[in-house]
């Protein structure tokens, strides 16, 4: 689909309003990566529900690929109104997710993810795409934005505001909180929903609403749209600090993905195109390496029943698979070579420094340099410490379907930073000037 | 032809049944002539719905008398809207309503219990066709009298009061609209409204006039139950049969706001000066306090049918403040709200009805777990809940978009109103997630086992309006152009 950006309008909701769907290369990569995920997924699921003796376990499936397809819907939406239909379902949808196990502790902790995720989109999201509506008379995604011309001054800051908060699938503080508390729900939900598809779909509609509803040249313009680029930087550094001193690896994991997932959005605050292709590169490498740690999380679980950090001594020699997964998972969070993390922090790297925004590049520094900071000792513990002494726990490695989903998401992080051109190219074409259909 | 005689079939045919209805013997055949009546005048409001377009208005003189002297009924998208509510809520209630009823009707008192029915039903389509403000109260008492008696037809005891206050009130309503329209007819000397709107034109002394503003309106939203004069309902819904509270809730209230717009616009805006202003300064605050306090009382309220109950008068709120707006997109919000919560009401009140059929206790502890236990009829009321609290996808959202666009329009005053409605939409999300963690999350009871899912019968019934919600949701151009039409229409009594 060179440069083409195929159409499928569905419905007529109210005059002017459309249920439609148009394919382009943000929406195409952020479709193509969950979908090959969810693939993974369900094979590790397999294990992994099986492995635990899950209850409920057609309703997790029946659940998950409804959850799929509202972001199948997100991604390849045309306009605001399709996305803000198909983000609601993925909320509601995820909800019976995380309750999954329907004790005290994950249904009050559902309760914060559905309160915190209805509250911000129908409080401000709603509100945003109506304003939109009313000012711009028109709702669709447009290559160079909808709303030059129609709003200026404090107001686009404010709009802006509405929609970056009113996206709190996005995880920008102070709107993060739904995040660790759907730690609750069983690994699978985690990895791939709240390290892929649902915290994703959040930073795909921040950037996607930057790029084709103000448009990055507008938005470069307007002096008050530049609080974004210091929220994302705070976030970075904030949920990386909290990250350090979580005991829980699972909650550990959900306070890095709050921090990665600023940086797609500190990225698209750029306003340059150079970054947006980061942000693009970024869902898709954040993804690819996130879930690999949750998998190997999910794995550590299944085959050991651990889950806080200071259990993991020694792990890696009875689960040498995980482990070096686990490994790779971590080098791409910390953004080094060669995994997939590199290439898309070397994209948005790029981006802050022609930009000229000392403030990008340093708030990047400081969050790599923390992110090592919780990760290497994780890594040195698994491999380096020695077993704990006392009572010997016989653990081998998880179940096979576990073992081959963490391996081959694992394999794909790497294979990410040797084949990212054709991707990178890819994601250029959004900016690219070919004429829409 | 008998097309033109829709306008009076409509009335006529519930009407003519209640007695037939009261001179059977058993249950089940006075059923069948109240449910044949019922989806009969279904049939003619989908049909009169078909033939009024765009501003036009069907006009029917009763006995070919002339309009103004004769009694006219008067047809128009508005009123078109309002008949598919009325006889839609009756038949579906109807349909899926005979296992319930038996449970909480004594059986000798069927045949009594669908007549009145009928008269409710016939009732409330003579209010809507008729174009006569006198006809308007008679057709008022008659219905109200009527639902006084579906009301406490019940055996629960707790209706008893609950009937006498809202007896007391509903006459009090009443007579203050009889009291206006008295002063009007003694100033313009016509009973036709299309003829008040004109002649008040000639009236020189306007005294009397503003009085009857006062009780027509004060009547009228006495009757539709809007903050602070709802005090009537919260009661009257909890403790009514479980299928008249599906059927009341749907369209009782939203027909005294019929009345109260029509009368207003086609009698009083385009006469009085300021009286727009007055009209929206009067009506926006209580609008506005009626969705943030009844919301507020919801989330706090114990007993299922009673938050519901409170939610209606939040919601009665919407349509009341679409319409304070005074603009085109403003009165079309909140005449399609009359329809989606209409719909979404109407299911929810219908999956109550189902699971009372099975558990006695409608307070929220006692509902604990029955997502596993009766999972079609929760997931039914889940789906109208969505749409209550106006997910995409639903009902409730087309009236909710509309709405926020029409506040939006209105300025810095809209600003704040966008702000009570996003107030009020998650305080609907608050008291609908406590409903659906204890219906899902909490462990049934040890005196629940066992418990079924309501007949399937009444399922069936339960879905066609829990998915029409969705149908409405996405396709809602039918009622959409009928608002907006409405609107329209309304508007164009403005000078």
């Amino acid at each position: 689909m060179a440069g083409a950006r195929p159409a499928y309008p569905v419905l007529t909701l109210l005059p002017g309003l459309e249920i439609a769907f148009r394919v382009e290369p943000l929406g195409a990569l952020f479709a193509a990566l969950a979908s090959l995920l969810w693939l993974l997924n369900t094979v590790y699921s397999i294990g992994y529900m099986r492995g635990n003796r899950e209850q409920n376990q057609t309703r997790f499936y029946v659940l998950f690929a409804v959850a799929l397809s509202a972001t199948i819907g997100i991604a390849f939406a045309s306009n605001l109104l399709t996305l803000f239909l198909f983000y609601e379902v993925l909320t509601l949808s995820t909800y019976p997710l995380v309750a999954h196990k329907g004790d005290a502790k994950s249904v009050a902790s559902a309760r914060v993810y559905l309160g915190v995720l209805l509250a911000t989109s129908i409080g401000l999201l709603l509100p945003a795409i109506v304003w939109t509506w009313r000012t711009a008379g028109t709702l669709d995604f447009t290559p160079g934005g909808i709303l030059d011309g129609h709003v200026g001054g404090l107001a686009t800051g404010l709009l802006l505001a509405f929609y970056v908060f009113g996206t709190g699938k996005a995880a920008l503080m102070p709107v993060h909180r739904w995040l660790p508390a759907a730690m609750v729900a069983p690994t699978p939900v985690s990895a791939l929903l709240h390290a892929v598809a649902v915290v994703k779909a959040g930073v795909f509609v921040v950037t996607k609403v930057i790029i084709y509803i103000f448009g990055i040249d507008f938005l470069r313009t307007q002096g008050s749209a530049d609080w974004l680029l210091y929220a994302a930087g705070f976030t970075m550094v904030a949920a990386s600090v909290v990250a350090l001193r979580q005991e829980n690896l699972k909650r550990l994991l959900a306070y890095s993905t709050v921090a990665q997932l600023s940086y797609v959005t500190l990225a698209a605050a750029l306003f340059r195109p150079v970054s947006e292709t980061g942000a693009a590169l970024h869902i898709a490498s954040h993804g690819l390496g996130k879930i690999t740690l949750f998998f190997a999380a999910g794995s550590i679980y299944t085959a050991a029943r651990k889950t806080e950090i200071s259990q993991l001594d020694g792990i890696g020699r009875r689960m040498p698979w995980t482990c070096a997964a686990f490994a790779v998972g971590a080098l791409a969070m910390i953004g080094l070579p060669p995994t997939a993390g590199f290439v898309s922090k070397w994209q948005i790297l790029v981006g802050s420094l022609q930009s000229g925004q000392h403030f990008a590049v340093l708030v990047i520094i400081l969050s790599t340099a923390i992110t090592s900071a919780y990760f290497m000792p994780i890594l040195h513990r698994v491999w380096f410490r020695s077993e704990p002494t006392g009572p010997r726990v016989d653990c081998r490695e998880a179940p096979l379907p576990i073992v081959l989903a963490l391996t081959t998401t694992a394999l794909l992080t790497v294979a990410f930073f040797f084949v990212h051109p054709p991707i990178l190219e890819f994601a250029w074409q959004m900016f690219s000037t070919n004429a829409r259909p | 032809m008998w097309p033109e005689q829709l306008p009076a079939l409509a009335v006529a045919v519930p009407l003519a049944c209640a007695p037939v209805a009261a001179l059977l013997r058993t249950g089940l055949p006075a059923w069948t002539v109240a449910t044949v009546a019922s989806v009969a005048s279904f049939a003619f409001a989908v049909l009169l719905a078909g033939s009024v377009g765009g501003l036009d208005e069907l006009s029917y003189a009763v006995g070919s008398w002339p309009v103004p002297y004769g009694i006219e009924l008067r047809i128009t998208s508005f009123s078109a809207l309002l008949l598919l509510i009325i006889t839609g809520a009756s038949s579906a209630a109807l349909l899926a309503g005979r296992h319930s009823l038996e449970t909480e009707v004594a059986a000798p008192r069927h045949p009594f219990f669908y007549a009145a029915w009928l008269l409710v039903l016939g009732g409330l389509i003579g209010i809507v066709v008729s174009g006569d403000a006198f006809n308007i109260f008679v057709f008022m008492e008659v219905s109200s009298l009527a639902t006084y008696i579906l009301v406490a037809g019940g055996s629960n005891p707790r209706a008893l009061p609950a009937v006498f206050k809202y007896l007391v009130m509903g006459t009090i309503g009443a007579t203050f609209y009889l009291i206006g329209v008295g002063l009007i007819y003694m100033m313009t000397g016509t009973l036709n409204l299309a003829d008040m709107g004109t002649r008040i034109h000639d009236v020189a002394d306007l005294k009397p006039i503003l009085a009857a503003v006062g009780f027509v309106t004060i009547g009228l939203i006495l009757k539709a139950g809007l903050f602070p004069l709802h005090v009537w309902l919260p009661n009257t819904y909890a403790w009514s049969p479980h299928i008249v509270t599906a059927f009341i809730a749907a369209c009782s209230a939203k027909v005294s706001l019929y009345v109260l717009l029509r009368f207003d616009f086609m009698v009083f805006q385009g006469s009085l000066v300021d009286h727009q202003l007055q009209f929206s300064g009067f009506l926006m605050p209580l609008a506005v306090l009626a969705i943030l306090v009844a919301s507020g009382v919801a989330m706090a309220e114990g007993n299922l049918k009673r938050l519901l109950a409170y939610s209606s008068v939040a919601q009665i709120g919407y349509v009341v403040l679409g319409a304070s707006l005074m603009t085109a997109s403003g009165l079309t919000a909140g005449i399609i709200h009359m329809f989606n919560h209409a719909l979404a009401k109407g299911a929810m009140f219908l999956a109550v009805a189902g699971i009372a059929i099975r558990i006695t206790s409608l307070r929220l502890e006692d509902l604990a777990g029955i997502g596993r236990l009766m999972p079609w009829s929760t997931a039914a009321f889940m789906l109208a809940a969505l749409s209550l609290i106006g997910i995409p996808g639903t009902a409730g959202f087309v009236s909710k978009w509309y709405l926020i666009s029409a506040a939006l329009d209105a300025g810095t005053v809209g600003v704040a109103l966008v702000v009570v409605i996003v107030a009020s939409s998650l305080m609907t999300v608050a008291y609908i997630w406590r409903i659906a963690e204890t219906m899902y999350f909490r462990a049934p009871l040890d005196n629940a086992a066992g418990v079924r899912d309501a007949p399937p019968w009444m399922l069936g019934v339960l879905w066609v309006v829990a998915l029409a919600n969705v149908w409405f949701g996405l396709l809602p151009g039918i009622p959409l152009v009928l608002s907006a039409d409405a609107a329209a229409t309304l508007l164009g009594h403005l000078p």
